[in-house]
């Protein structure tokens, strides 16, 4: 990175973390007015956020998070109208199977609890509905739960298409810049990054698996651990499936693009490196998810796999994120954490974000997210501080 | 599982000539390959393949049947029809058979993949009735004939190789349109000097191009703006040479730019490469005995830089004896011979690399060319991308999805690099080529499902 001009290196808002949190936050900051820089250590998109398997996924979240996906949503619904592009966004139903009776009744039970509290997103499909969306699926499975009008989109294009946009907007995003020191200095963040410091107001903490350390130079402690999805695609089949699908009792994201390839996900885990960036595809434990999409769809049986991969991602003990204001240091705040489903919420996050950040405060219930969740070490946060 | 001391993939010279040398110094060796039987692709069918054409293949391919015959004589574990699909960072390997898919753990692992046909995207090159010279060259050895109007296009020796073998076989290529630039002769002619100490290439050389002159095959040189015409499949070859355009009608067209090392093994054990100017292409990083920068991994034969059968045999037993010095056996003097032998056996490279450089038209093809076949991306779409914003060959694919069909980037990856180069006029070096992962080759669903369980592997969770 060549150096910048003092002025170039003063923002009203320094975004560590070029994924689509980071993208997403920093394009709504500038749409609030604010000047942004981003901070990327690899390349924007580089992890979790483009290669995830790209669900727009309401269905199944958290009760926590259902506002800001509902939130999210309606962003992802103009998504070409905000970034130009159309981030290869799908509208499609989202369905999880039940392949036995009591699965089904546990669905049910999801079901009624998100109805008394006023959700009415999710619903039961009963199995000749069920076939109706999915005629391929194995006759064994009895029924579903299912979002429809989910859908899913390009993640590598949807995060670039952020990414874009936010430049086009003013956002300076630095590639190959990692953060090598964040501190604070009477009113203002430092952020030291390519043998360069940079100052600003607000500090965003996007940084994914590496968030963890982000946090403890803010002052924060978050338990955040590296994880690293794993996926495979396979070649092009005839179309048999329009929905994106997922199982009650085993661990499954599988869908087929318009182009006929199938996406499989979902399962465990390969081995990531995020010191060196890396990761290492486990594929002994890959085979779980390819007996579960050859029992739930058949068809699959005869189907030529052509490549896996995985992305580093990071991932709280409570597999929720961390989002809102640092829990001591002023003007410092945290989006990180999505723990493997963080995609659908980066365009309504994002926007959050934003909000708090130039307003000081946000309408959407962002507590359950808060750093303060885990234990905090008040005496180094004072010092940080001093 | 108990680990062997040497595994070795592919059953070409290198991989045989390893597999040899290891196993009779006293090495646990097991050699996985894809063939049915030993040869590779230089030495293909050389067991099985009847006198009469062997003889017709020439006496160059005829020595392979020694290097075989002592392959199988020796006390190595050979498993044919092996696909290899996957190798982890513990070496141990992942490979399908008869359907079914098996792991084998090694100590030490030998990647002999050899070369693939750097991929050649023109004007027409997708459609069909175009091959490559390789392709062709199966099929002869396979059934001693290739069809009686081909065109051979491109640069490299093994067009000329193959002219003659077909000549010989009695149906001589329709014509010869040859790409390399006039200046290639100018800058080659520095390298004649050390090619000299290898006189007997230079000499096959030139019989080679006496007998496809004497056989009457049309011969057009310093070839431009090729362009493949057909409606359904190819139906002539439009070229301009020496300022006259050019029009030959054929249906079979054979292409060839020459060889380039088969990366994929490589590149998915993230061993580091280098980009070769004279090679145009990226080369595994490797030590005097062939060791990649991940420890214990070697590359033999054409895939650690082209340099042809005799090349990859030295190699090979090189790469043998460095393990089983490795392993405490003291080799050095023996090494030193064949090091000193291998630098005499390429010193034709860098005349034939310069003369034979593959045309910049092929490298950087122009905008309304496909590029990957798979998932039709043109040239065009790709410096579009780069020019959004794109930086590397990785994004284009997330991207224009380039590299992510069936044949997982080995027809594009070279060309998207190049692209890319070109475009942020920077070298193919600091661009990189497609992260890899597996699996190697396409893997069936059911097959991955029944892979057995590592015992040894920690869970991360």
């Amino acid at each position: 990175m060549a150096m910048a001009s003092l002025q170039h290196r003063t923002a009203d808002l320094l975004v560590i973390g070029g994924g689509i949190h980071g993208c997403s936050a920093a394009l709504h900051a500038a749409m609030r007015g604010l000047q942004v820089i981003v901070f990327e250590k690899d390349t924007v998109a580089r992890h979790a956020s483009g290669v995830n398997a790209g669900g727009v996924r309401k269905l199944g979240r958290h009760v926590a998070e259902i506002p800001l996906s509902l939130h999210s949503m309606s962003i992802w619904r103009r998504i070409a109208d905000l970034l130009d592009d159309d981030c290869g966004f799908q509208p499609s139903p989202q369905i999880k199977v039940a392949e036995t009776a009591e699965e089904l009744e546990t669905l049910r039970g999801r079901v009624a609890e998100l109805n008394s509290l006023g959700y009415t997103h999710e619903q039961i499909l009963d199995r000749q509905t069920m076939r109706t969306y999915l005629p391929a699926v194995a006759q064994h499975c009895v029924g579903a739960i299912a979002s429809l009008d989910d859908g899913f989109a390009q993640p590598y294009q949807t995060t670039f298409a952020f990414q874009r946009k936010a430049q086009q907007m003013g956002v300076r995003v630095l590639e190959h810049t990692p953060v090598e020191r964040v501190s604070r200095s009477g009113e203002e963040w430092k952020v030291q990054a390519g043998a360069q410091e940079f100052t600003g107001r607000f500090v965003l903490n996007c940084a994914g698996a590496w968030g963890g350390e982000i946090a403890r130079q803010i002052g924060d402690h978050a338990p955040v651990r590296a994880y690293a999805p794993m996926m495979i695609v396979t070649e092009r089949l005839r179309p048999f499936c329009t929905a994106v699908v997922g199982a009650a009792g085993r661990p499954l994201s599988f869908k087929q693009m318009p182009n006929g390839t199938v996406v499989i996900g979902g399962g465990r885990p390969g081995v990531p490196e995020p010191a060196n960036n890396r990761t290492h595809m486990q594929m002994s434990e890959l085979r779980h998810s390819a007996q579960t999409a050859m029992d739930i769809f058949p068809v699959m049986r005869g189907a030529q796999i052509v490549r896996s991969w995985a992305g580093i991602e990071g991932l709280m003990p409570d597999g929720i994120p961390v989002i809102g204001p640092a829990a001591h240091a002023p003007g410092a705040f945290h989006a990180f954490g999505f723990s493997a489903h963080g995609f659908q919420l980066g365009p309504g996050v994002g926007d959050i974000m934003a909000e708090l950040i130039a307003t000081g405060s946000t309408q959407a219930p962002i507590k359950p997210f808060s750093i303060k969740r885990f234990p905090q070490d008040p005496t180094r946060a004072q010092k940080e501080l001093s | 599982m108990n680990a062997c001391d040497l595994a070795i993939i592919g059953a070409g010279p290198a991989g045989m000539a390893a597999a040899t040398e290891a196993a009779n110094a006293g090495l646990s060796v097991i050699l996985l390959d894809e063939q049915p039987a030993p040869g590779g692709q230089i030495y293909r069918g050389i067991e099985t393949v009847p006198e009469e054409r062997r003889k017709l293949l020439g006496p160059d391919y005829g020595k392979g049947l020694s290097i075989a015959q002592a392959f199988r004589a020796s006390n190595a574990t050979y498993i044919p029809e092996a696909t290899v699909w996957n190798i982890n960072p513990d070496l141990s390997i992942d490979y399908s058979r008869n359907g079914g898919s098996s792991q084998i753990s090694t100590r030490h692992l030998l990647i002999a993949t050899g070369a693939v046909e750097r991929p050649t995207p023109m004007p027409g090159w997708t459609l069909p009735g175009v091959t490559t010279a390789g392709a062709l060259q199966i099929l002869l050895k396979a059934h001693g004939g290739v069809g009686d109007d081909v065109v051979l296009v491109g640069s490299g020796p093994l067009l000329y190789l193959l002219a003659q073998q077909m000549i010989e076989a009695g149906g001589p290529p329709k014509a010869i349109i040859e790409t390399i630039d006039r200046s290639h002769y100018l800058k080659a002619a520095r390298h004649l000097p050390r090619a000299l100490s290898a006189l007997s290439y230079l000499r096959k050389g030139m019989a080679m191009m006496r007998q496809i002159r004497r056989a009457g095959v049309p011969h057009y040189t310093g070839a431009r703006d090729i362009r493949i015409e057909g409606a359904q499949r190819a139906e002539a070859v439009c070229f301009s040479a020496h300022g006259r355009a050019h029009r030959i009608e054929t249906t079979s067209v054979a292409l060839h730019q020459g060889v380039v090392p088969n990366q994929q093994a490589t590149r998915l054990l993230g061993c580091d490469h280098v980009w070769s100017e004279s090679q145009r292409c990226f080369i595994p990083k490797l030590d005097a005995f062939f060791e990649s920068s991940v420890e214990n991994v070697f590359v033999a034969g054409d895939g650690a830089g082209i340099a042809g059968a005799n090349s990859a045999e030295i190699r090979g037993r090189i790469v043998a004896l460095r393990v089983a010095q490795k392993l405490g056996d003291d080799k050095g003097t023996q090494i030193r011979a064949l090091q000193k032998k291998l630098s005499r056996d390429e010193a034709i490279r860098p005349f034939l690399e310069t003369l034979y450089a593959p045309s910049d038209e092929v490298m950087v093809p122009h905008d309304d060319v496909l590029v990957c076949r798979c998932e039709e991306v043109t040239a065009g779409a790709i410096r579009e991308a780069v020019d959004l914003g794109a930086p590397g060959p990785n994004q284009i694919k997330s991207f224009l999805r380039s590299g992510m069909g069936p044949c997982q980037g080995r027809m594009c990856g070279l060309a998207v690099s190049s692209i890319i180069a070109e475009r942020r006029k920077e070298n193919p070096q600091s661009i990189g080529y497609y992260r890899l992962r597996p699996p190697l080759k396409p893997l069936l669903l059911s097959e991955l499902a029944q892979l057995e369980r590592e015992p040894t592997r920690d869970e991360p969770l």
